[in-house]
């Protein structure tokens, strides 16, 4: 054996080389498509975006749509909520960070980057706790925003979390006033 | 035990062809007949028999309701609903399906509480025990893919809530879940997809159960004492001895399963999965299934941030860490005793940890609120302390009780003390000297 060993490569090593690889290449080319049929389909990815009505929002009230599957809430705000919201020092926010689809992923977790210039008074927003997806009761908890249910995290009036094991303010998806009474989310 | 030469003897002609060819006579001889268990064992050692059957009741049951339901988000609901009221004998298959996971469960934990008292996962058992750990992962697996089916509010939330826990993932987190559930939230290829692997895996159970008897053949069986089998008079045959045993802990075990099939059907259910799933809705109480209670608990406690690991990657990291300890077991416990029973200190912690459990149980079924989230604090500490700390630091400094130099004597010692029967004068094989 040793006598042979120290040969350069030859034939032999080549054909084992290249059908180990052939062999792994071929191994990773069947077990993709079994992964990749798992994902999100074509049909579930076209109910990308929605257009809501809310000419008939009065503050104080909210409504809920259904996005991509997950409930989103629009939410004209009181002038209390809005005060809550802005009165809230940053230093107090379990997490700082905005979390809206619109602005710069380090944007500032400010009650006004949790809304839209000009549309201050409206919260739209995916109404999921971002600790394990269960849907939050609106203006419940201490601090007069959203209460889940299921663990108990609290968030207050601009959506942010405050208490509890969530771990992030609840998301901002990507939306637009279209008109004065009409969203585009999405 | 595995040394012992195959005594079959085939004594037809059809059984000498078999043989022959394929001794598959042999092999059910050697491992269910000849096989020879020590003569100690206990009602405790019945639970690996009703476990076996479990799996074939669930198995048959789970069949038969297949034929008559719907994994549509539109139609599973009602068509349980019509397993229910229209189809033949459709209520009992289905009470017997959802009842008998829960009993299936109950005989597991007292599975691993018996090999946890008596050492049943030391040098040589450690693979027998880590293959139980992978029949019991892949049992929760399936009763929790199994829960979603019947597309109630607590199917719906409780999939949400659980395969939420992939989303706390770093980086690959939220990928790993949209992978999973096929869509950004639960939904119509969720359903389909667990209907299809909840069908798969019971299967999957059974390849691993041959595994885990193989090993167990390998090895043998532990016994109350934790003394190895040393000689012929430490043992005695399977058939009768062990077959009619375990036919007893079948029989008075499925006493108490038929009688929460016909009489208490619903009690370890829940209300609220007799309304069909809302996505837009969450229960005001969103609770597991009580086999999942205790880990339920632990995941819910960390509330806080642990350096740059967040509550919410903290609890899951928590949740299935509790269950990673299970298969460190035969690592963390340097004692060279086995039985708890010649261990007064681990006796004593072992038994904490059985009322700890019970306690993280109950917890996971209260609200995560005020001083529960303390109690579960408190509770999770204790769990994570009985492995890690206690398991390894009671074998170094634990005295043993004196051990009996073999299983036919400790059987004798305890025959003596007991009621002055003359040895032999008893007809059970157990205490014949």
């Amino acid at each position: 054996m040793s006598a042979t060993d120290i040969h350069d490569p030859n034939r032999r090593d080549f054909l084992y080389v290249a059908t180990g690889m052939a062999a792994v290449v071929g191994a990773g080319a069947v077990a993709w498509p079994f992964i990749d049929q798992m994902r999100p389909d074509a049909s579930t990815l076209a109910l990308a975006s929605v257009e809501v009505d809310v000419s008939s929002l009065q503050p104080g009230s909210s409504l809920i749509v259904k996005w991509r599957g997950k409930p989103v809430v629009v939410r004209n705000r009181t002038e209390k909520e809005m005060k809550d919201g802005e009165a809230v020092n940053l230093a107090d926010l379990k997490d700082p960070i905005a979390r809206n689809a619109n602005l710069p992923s380090d944007a500032p977790a400010t009650d006004a980057n949790r809304t839209t210039p000009g549309k201050e008074a409206w919260m739209v927003m995916v109404q999921v706790c971002t600790h394990l997806g269960c849907i939050p009761l609106g203006q419940e908890g201490d601090f007069g925003g959203w209460f889940c249910p299921c663990h108990g995290s609290q968030y207050d009036t601009a959506g942010r979390i405050r208490k509890g094991p969530a771990p992030e303010n609840m998301a901002i998806p990507v939306f637009k006033f279209i008109s004065d009474t009409k969203i585009l989310i999405g | 035990m595995s040394e012992g030469h195959s005594t079959y003897t085939p004594k037809t002609g059809i059984e000498r062809w078999f043989d022959a060819r394929m001794p598959l006579p042999r092999l059910i001889y050697d491992s269910f007949v000849a096989y020879p268990v020590p003569r100690n064992l206990n009602y405790m050692w019945t639970f690996g028999g009703i476990l076996s059957i479990m799996l074939v009741s669930q198995i048959l049951t789970g069949i038969v309701l297949a034929m008559h339901y719907t994994s549509d988000t539109n139609l599973a609901f009602d068509s349980v609903e019509k397993i229910m009221r229209d189809v033949n004998s459709g209520w009992l298959l289905r009470y017997l399906h959802s009842n008998g996971a829960s009993f299936f469960f109950v005989a597991v934990y007292i599975h691993i509480f018996r090999g946890l008292f008596y050492g049943s996962y030391k040098a040589p058992r450690e693979l027998l025990w880590i293959l139980g750990c992978i029949i019991y992962l892949l049992m929760m697996a399936t009763g929790f893919m199994g829960y979603v089916l019947p597309w109630g509010q607590m199917s719906f939330w409780g999939a949400t809530v659980i395969t939420g826990f992939f989303s706390a993932i770093p980086l690959v987190g939220n990928w790993i879940q949209e992978l999973l559930l096929g869509g950004f939230a639960v939904d119509n290829p969720t359903l389909n997809r667990f209907f299809a692997l909840h069908y798969l895996l019971p299967f999957m159970i059974a390849g691993v159960v041959v595994l885990h008897i193989w090993a167990l053949h390998v090895v043998g069986q532990s016994n109350p004492t934790g003394i190895e089998v040393k000689s012929k008079t430490d043992t005695v045959a399977f058939t009768p001895y062990a077959t009619i045993k375990d036919a007893f802990g079948m029989i008075v075990f499925l006493f108490f399963f038929a009688y929460f099939v016909f009489y208490l059907p619903n009690y370890l259910g829940h209300p609220d999965n007799y309304t069909v799933a809302n996505p837009l809705k969450t229960p005001a109480h969103i609770v597991p299934e009580w086999y999942f209670l205790p880990f339920y608990a632990i995941l819910r406690a960390i509330t806080f941030n642990i350096g740059p690991i967040n509550s919410k990657l903290g609890g899951v990291l928590c949740m299935f860490g509790a269950i990673a300890m299970l298969f460190l077991v035969p690592w963390l416990d340097t004692s060279k005793v086995r039985s708890a029973v010649y261990r007064p200190w681990y006796k004593l912690f072992f038994w904490l940890f059985v009322a700890d459990a019970i306690l993280l149980g109950w917890l996971g079924s209260q609200p995560a609120e005020g001083a529960y989230v303390f109690m579960a604090q408190m509770a999770t500490l204790f769990y994570f302390a009985f492995f890690l700390i206690v398991m390894p630091v009671l074998g170094l400094i634990e005295t043993p009780r004196r051990l009996p130099n073999s299983i036919t004597e400790a059987v004798l010692e305890k025959n003596k003390g007991g009621s002055g029967h003359p040895a032999g004068a008893t007809a059970a094989p157990e205490t014949k000297g």
